[in-house]
């Protein structure tokens, strides 16, 4: 099937979303050990609006959100913890970096879970990792077009 | 309370989430219960029990279908052998092997290799989508 796209409205992805279970460990690993820096961090009350970014790509944010009240019930939110434990909570992040071997080397020595070594593959090399609380990243030393 | 319980379910997901992780990366290796109940912490028996009851079957199933899975994407891939390739993702039995990949892909491997080679997709999409069904939907089980 194919569905014809509509006048460019959007200009850009500027926010992607993942849940993070606890916040200040999520900021320990994003930006002590993947490199981001915070961009928002501000108290709403029941909730903090978290962001981070890549020094190199100030423009795309990744909401480090913790599931919970209000926004859910506290046992949907166990769930949600549940499923993010689980690997199956969705929240993807894919990274490209220069080095996938150099990277993978730091990131190991840094005590990040890494759950595939560097491969060669027809778009690069790449490898696997999860985050602390189960989520599931790739970074990719992509070759060029 | 609630959150006592919903706390420890979540730290059995998230070990039990590292033994499958450890299937995944190294399944051609005679990956046994012992060794990935270690990875998450718990008894053997333990372990089978919880993992099936986390991810809906048992952790021998899913090496299997992980195995299984690569041998697929061998075969369509290269010009290896099936003993290789059998060899390759960590069966030591070609009888095994055969019996196993017609049980859940529902044809023998050298037939399924007549389908011809596969599109590029990322390792981590092929992993998890490209693998075998052991949910219903597949012949086999």
């Amino acid at each position: 099937m194919t569905v014809p796209s509509v006048l460019p409205m959007l200009t850009a992805i500027t926010i992607t979303q993942i849940y993070v279970p606890d916040q200040d460990q999520a900021l320990d690993f994003y930006v002590g050990k993947l490199g981001f820096e915070v961009q928002t961090d501000m108290d709403f009350g029941p909730m903090r609006f978290l962001t981070v970014a890549l020094p190199a790509q100030p423009d795309r944010a990744v909401l480090l959100e913790k599931p919970g009240a209000p926004s859910m019930s506290e046992e949907t939110a166990a769930q949600v913890r549940e499923a993010i434990a689980k690997g199956v909570a969705g929240g993807h992040l894919f990274f490209a970096c220069d080095d996938a071997y150099r990277t993978h080397a730091e990131l190991k020595a840094k005590g990040v879970e890494i759950t595939e070594e560097p491969v060669d593959q027809p778009y690069g090399i790449d490898f696997g990792l999860r985050d602390p609380f189960g989520n599931h990243i790739r970074i990719a030393q992509l070759k060029q077009p | 309370m609630i959150t006592g319980v919903g706390k420890a379910v979540e730290d059995s997901n998230r070990r039990l989430l590292r033994a499958r992780d450890a299937m995944d990366r190294r399944y051609a290796e005679p990956l046994d219960v012992p060794t990935l109940a270690r990875i998450a912490h718990v008894s053997p028996a333990h372990f089978i029990r919880t993992f099936r009851a986390t991810f809906g079957e048992t952790p021998h199933r899913y090496l299997q279908r992980r195995r299984v899975e690569r041998a697929m994407f061998l075969l369509r891939s290269g010009e290896r052998s099936v003993t290789d390739i059998c060899m390759d993702v960590g069966f030591s039995s070609l009888g095994t092997f055969s019996r196993v990949f017609r049980d859940i892909v529902g044809e023998p491997p050298s037939v399924y290799r007549q389908r011809g080679p596969l599109p590029a997709v990322p390792t981590c999409f092929a992993m998890r989508w490209a693998r075998p069904s052991s949910f219903g939907e597949a012949p086999g089980e």
